[in-house]
């Protein structure tokens, strides 16, 4: 276990709803992370950790334990989300339809607390954009819904450039960019990772994502951590029956498809 | 822009806008050429045919009809505009507080709301419009019946709001450091703009229907004529049965074209803001 993480957790769960609907998204659980850590989340559908991520990022308040940011209580939100910005997982319902991507990339940075000036939000936009592959002019006077699901992806990652967080809470953040162009982002992530120090919390089903880019991997299953360790640890080595099924179930190109 | 060119395509609601906007210009402009301050006055005998001087007879008291169904079209449409904004405004408001605070907060509104639903809202018109012997005027009336339903619309955009408040536009607004307020005005009201004005629409004519038939019951407007007024006098001065068709259709058909015309454009314009209703 680290000394003094950055986020540390104690015992947390998230239950919705009550009586027979209760559902116990995130159970009990407990771990810290230290400052400047990959940590991914790995789980199928379902698992709970969406619902983690957003505990992280404060959206969600948790229903039991305790959560820690810097030994903190998140009691001001604006104040966390200056330091955590998070990428959402459904790039499609991420923007609003009624104003431009552009505006929309702008606005974000109304979170910042230091305030800059016009030229200098547009310079961080544009270079922001160039990060994940996109020329400025292509995105011109767009609306939301005149991109593809890959390009909106590209555009909350570009959202991420440029506001420069200290924590980035990443909800599988490449599930619709091709190959190439998650390689790219991959390494601008590294980039910006290692240029600010950032702390990267990817949560996705991809444990081969997760072996190449994390320090230390979670594996989560109906809302319980089951395990946890470093990549080759976890991928190489594995104890539970859920990331045993998990690191099975990754397709293979000279693998039979249907196992006879 | 993209919405009008689709909405003009639909025949219904040019034909339900060409009658509506027709009788709202008319309403509007006919008083530069027709003069209303003699509208209550005495100018001919009573119950005179249709003819070249009164295009469509007089009444029981040898006013003009014209005048007066001009004046009743007039008050019938003011009384609609007022309930709907009301209603709407209302329930648009309780609707989106509720929808998206959730919580207790919303039980409380949500039961409210469906207390004045069950309520039957007619009957409550009839009742306190009676309670009101002097001074009830068009503005009252029009009060009581926006006071009386708006819980329709409160309801409608209730459920849509709470299912946009999930919505991860809303998260991602609320991590860019927009506030309640700002979330409120430039992500759900643009997503509900459509809807609330479909509800207004039904509002307006569901609020013309009430003056028109709590007016032909005898407890309408005592400041003012309107359509429904205009049919009770006829009522009650025996036009129907002895055959003064004037007295009774033009008000009625007036009634209905304006209530028709609405209903049309809601239903285009369901069709166009909802695709999946499109045949």
């Amino acid at each position: 276990m680290p000394t003094n993480p950055i986020f540390s957790a104690k015992n947390v769960s998230m239950h919705f709803g009550h009586g027979k609907k209760l559902v116990k998204a995130v159970d009990d659980v407990t771990f810290d992370i230290a400052d400047g850590e990959i940590i991914s989340i790995v789980g199928g559908s379902g698992c709970g950790k969406s619902v983690l991520a957003k505990v992280m990022l404060g959206l969600y308040k948790q229903t039991s334990g305790e959560f820690k940011y810097h030994g903190n209580d998140i009691t001001n939100q604006r104040d966390h989300w200056n330091d955590v910005q998070s990428v959402f997982q459904d790039p499609f319902s991420c923007f609003n339809q009624f104003f431009t991507i552009r505006a929309q990339l702008k606005d974000a940075f109304g979170i910042l607390k230091t305030k800059l000036t016009k030229e200098e939000i547009d310079q961080r936009v544009d270079r922001a954009l160039l990060a994940v592959n996109v020329t400025p002019a292509d995105i011109e006077g767009k609306y939301p819904f005149e991109l593809s699901g890959g390009q909106m992806q590209r555009m909350l990652l570009a959202r991420i450039f440029a506001l420069r967080p200290k924590v980035l809470l990443a909800d599988e953040p490449t599930s619709m960019v091709d190959a190439c162009v998650r390689a790219n982002i991959l390494d601008y992530l590294m980039k910006l990772k290692q240029e600010l120090g950032m702390t990267i919390v990817f949560v996705t089903h991809d444990i081969g994502l997760a072996y190449y880019v994390s320090d230390r991997i979670f594996i989560m299953h109906e809302g319980k951590i089951v395990e946890s360790g470093v990549p080759d640890e976890v991928a190489l080595n594995p104890k539970s029956p859920v990331t045993i099924q998990l690191i099975d179930d990754i397709p293979e190109i000279h693998k039979e498809w249907i196992k006879r | 822009m993209k919405l009008l060119r689709n909405l003009l395509k639909s025949p219904m609601f040019v034909i339900g806008a060409v009658l509506f906007f027709g009788t709202i210009l008319f309403a509007i402009f006919a008083p530069f050429f027709i003069d209303l301050k003699t509208a209550m006055d005495r100018v001919g005998g009573q119950y005179l045919e249709p003819s070249g001087s009164f295009w469509l007879g007089t009444d029981d008291l040898g006013r003009d009809y014209v005048k007066l169904l001009l004046q009743g079209l007039r008050s019938s449409l003011y009384v609609g505009f007022l309930a709907g904004v009301l209603a709407t405004t209302v329930g648009t408001l309780v609707g989106i507080y509720g929808g998206f605070k959730g919580g207790i907060i919303d039980d409380i509104l949500n039961m409210f709301t469906n207390l004045f639903i069950v309520i039957p809202s007619f009957v409550v018109l009839i009742l306190v419009s009676a309670s009101l012997e002097q001074g009830r005027s068009l503005t009252i009336i029009a009060l009581l019946i926006g006071a009386t339903t708006w819980p329709w619309t409160a309801r409608s955009v209730r459920a849509q709001a709470s299912s946009l408040k999930s919505r991860d536009h809303i998260s991602l607004a609320r991590i860019n450091g927009a506030n309640t307020l700002q979330i409120i005005y430039k992500h759900i009201l643009p997503y509900l703009a459509s809807y609330v004005f479909m509800v207004f629409i039904m509002q307006v004519a569901s609020g013309i229907l009430s003056e028109s038939a709590i007016s032909m019951i005898g407890l309408g407007p005592m400041d003012n004529v309107s359509l429904g007024v205009i049919l009770n006098q006829a009522k009650n001065a025996g036009a129907l049965g002895d055959g003064i068709w004037w007295g009774i259709f033009p008000a009625s058909i007036i009634i209905t074209v304006i209530v028709f015309a609405l209903f049309l454009i809601n239903n285009s314009m369901e069709g166009v803001f909802n695709p999946r209703l499109r045949k």
